[in-house]
């Protein structure tokens, strides 16, 4: 007979690797969820605060999200917000699945890897470096045709918005089994048709996921918009940056607790929708 | 292009039975992946007629080429040269979705977002046949294959076995012309896969589709088919029924991939119009037949099946003898290993009978009885 016991002191069952078994692990874990969400916190209580400071607690209230929700210059600011982030994040959802369907539904071609490099620049180039850019662009083009319009925004949001919209809708293409196009052709569905009743259904979620990816994107863009706006074409983020300027109010607090309220609700819809469809 | 056409006509005729037209043939068909030093030739110039209703294997090991003449006939690949002819016409340079053929995929790849009726109903649809016309031909599927009760379930709530019998549905629905199944039943357990197997047989005697099924089972190959390609090498070696491939094997591989079988050297000392004579290396002369092909006297390999072999403890006259080193017993058969002079391995195979002893004992010289007609002379 074998002495398990005496067995499992010389070679102790083995455990598989679990990097959570490493020294650190979880304290690095915390350390990291504090950073991240900690600073949060604050900003969401003081959006309640009754007295006008950002450090002392004088009461509950919802003045500020009152005062927000008057101010005219918020509710401008709030509208174009809107509109640019849904114009920029459906033309950019929109090219985004043309190219990544062009990238992943051919035959592999020569330069190829420069093309994916190509779509996902405007992730590397430093933003600054692309607002400055567009600066001198549009200066000129304003110049000669005396257009001052939302179309520059908009042009300039859904130009850094592609590669957010891209990378999901490639991800989900890349895992998604080719055999069931080839199966749609087999089963006497044309091209077009293997797209509308097999690709598209399948490829939503991604869809989805990227359209909303550029949406928060293009919302909460400050550095490109403050370089490319015209006089008086203030989105949420800039408008917000000119009031830092002045005396800061609770009433920040309030516009930047609904922005993470708004995109922590984007998520989750986005979460579940995901979900179902699988 | 269009001599291959040409010739592809002209082998259509004639292969087909008389009077009518092969089901689908190849024609000089070749396929290379990749160009220059780095192609790899998947079909070296294949030529085969498979006829109308006929249940007709593709078996070779993986990387023979099987798969690739499967989606050449399907049209998910075009061949480098020669053509691809269903019922006489060319049909090599025609995109799937216009060939009346349906595939059955080794994955299923039964379409996720769909109930299991709107799968089977997708090929009609897109045929654009009528609201009407697709429900009751759906219905008459389901039926088919026993899938009534789970018409509205997705896909990924059933199992193996159901998902099988989708794919089966759904390629069936559009009446193909022929039936192309890719391994269908490789995933399945091994009880599930043998009850598919008479149920696949059953299927195309009640369709009356031309079936061309893709395995490198060989059993499956046998148990299944009306004829049976066995594939090497991106070439068809033989062509035959089922029992012509197993008891005439025309060469090595053949002999070597469906069943067990041994090889020994031998002299063909004569030769007929039906067989010959060799001498085996024991010094004794038996009767062979012949696989097609030319043959002269002299040194052969010939192939003599475990089954069609007999030990006895009287080894004078027999026509072979050998030393016993290992019996193996399989409950159903037992397999005798012994060696010939010369060292040549040598199986005989026996079928166990209830309450007999063993009467063999490792070490024993033994004579070895073969049956009259076992012995086959490959071509190599």
């Amino acid at each position: 007979m074998v002495d398990v016991a005496k067995l499992r002191q010389i070679a102790p069952p083995r455990r598989p690797f679990s990097i959570r078994s490493l020294p650190g692990f979880t304290a690095i874990a915390i350390v990291c969820f504090v950073l991240l969400y900690a600073p949060l916190l604050p900003l969401v209580v003081y959006s309640f605060n009754a007295g006008t400071s950002l450090a002392f607690w004088e009461g509950f209230s919802l003045r500020w999200y009152v005062a927000a929700w008057e101010n005219d210059s918020v509710q401008d600011a709030t509208i174009l917000s809107l509109i640019i982030a849904v114009t920029a994040a459906v033309t950019a959802t929109t090219l985004a699945t043309m190219a990544a369907l062009g990238t992943t539904r051919t035959k592999p071609y020569k330069g190829l890897t420069a093309i994916y490099a190509m779509i996902n620049q405007p992730l590397m180039v430093p933003e600054i470096v692309t607002a400055v850019a567009l600066l001198i662009l549009f200066a000129s083009i304003k110049a000669a045709t005396n257009y001052h319009g939302l179309a520059y925004l908009i042009a300039a949001h859904t130009a850094f918005c592609i590669p957010f919209a891209y990378l999901p809708i490639r991800a989900r293409l890349e895992g998604m089994d080719l055999s069931l196009e080839t199966a749609a052709a087999d089963l006497y569905a044309t091209p077009w048709r293997t797209f509308r009743r097999v690709t598209l259904p399948l490829l939503w979620p991604g869809i989805l996921a990227g359209a909303m990816l550029a949406f928060v994107i293009s919302l909460d863009d400050v550095v490109i918009t403050e370089f490319v706006k015209s006089a008086g074409q203030d989105t949420l983020p800039t408008y917000m940056l000119g009031q830092l300027r002045r005396a800061i109010t609770p009433e920040v607090n309030a516009i930047s607790s609904v922005l993470l309220a708004v995109s922590v609700v984007m998520v989750t819809i986005f979460f579940f929708l995901n979900r179902r469809m699988r | 292009m269009a001599k291959a056409k040409a010739i592809g006509a002209a082998a259509a005729r004639q292969h087909g039975s008389v009077g009518d037209v092969a089901a689908v043939t190849a024609a000089n068909v070749t396929k290379t992946f990749g160009s220059g030093d780095d192609g790899v030739v998947a079909l070296d110039d294949v030529s085969v007629s498979i006829r109308q209703n006929e249940f007709f294997t593709l078996l070779g090991p993986s990387g023979c080429g099987k798969t690739t003449l499967l989606r050449l006939i399907a049209g998910f690949e075009l061949p480098t040269q020669g053509d691809i002819l269903l019922e006489g016409e060319p049909i090599g340079h025609l995109p799937p979705y216009q060939r009346p053929v349906n595939t059955v995929f080794q994955s299923y790849a039964l379409f996720p977002h769909m109930t299991v009726s709107e799968n089977i109903g997708f090929g009609l649809q897109m045929l654009g046949k009528p609201q009407a016309e697709v429900a009751s031909e759906v219905e008459r599927m389901l039926a088919l294959v026993r899938m009534e009760a789970l018409a509205k379930r997705r896909v990924d709530q059933l199992s193996g076995g159901q998902q099988q019998r989708v794919a089966l549905a759904r390629a069936l629905a559009p009446h193909p012309k022929v039936l192309l199944l890719d391994e269908p039943l490789s995933a399945l357990d091994l009880k599930l896969r043998k009850e598919m197997q008479i149920e696949l047989k059953h299927l195309q005697g009640e369709t009356g589709i031309t079936f061309i099924f893709v395995t490198h089972d060989q059993e499956e190959a046998l148990t299944m088919s009306d004829r049976v390609a066995v594939m090497d090498n991106g070439k068809i070696l033989q062509v035959g029924p089922p029992r012509e491939i197993y008891d005439h094997p025309a060469d090595r591989f053949v002999a070597n991939f469906i069943g067990e079988t041994n090889f020994l050297t031998a002299e063909l000392t004569s030769l007929s119009k039906s067989g010959g004579r060799v001498k085996l290396p024991s010094g004794k002369t038996v009767a062979v037949t012949l696989a097609d092909g030319e043959f002269s006297e002299g040194q052969v390999t010939v192939v003599i099946r475990p089954e069609h072999a007999r030990l006895t403890k009287a080894k004078s006259k027999t026509t072979l003898t050998g030393v016993l080193r290992n019996i193996v017993y399989i409950g159903t058969d037992t397999h005798y290993h012994l060696r010939l002079p010369g060292d040549t391995p040598f199986i005989v195979r026996t079928q166990n009978q209830r309450d007999t002893q063993e009467s063999y004992q490792q070490g024993d010289e033994l004579g070895i009885e073969i049956s009259a007609n076992a012995v086959q002379v490959l071509r190599d």
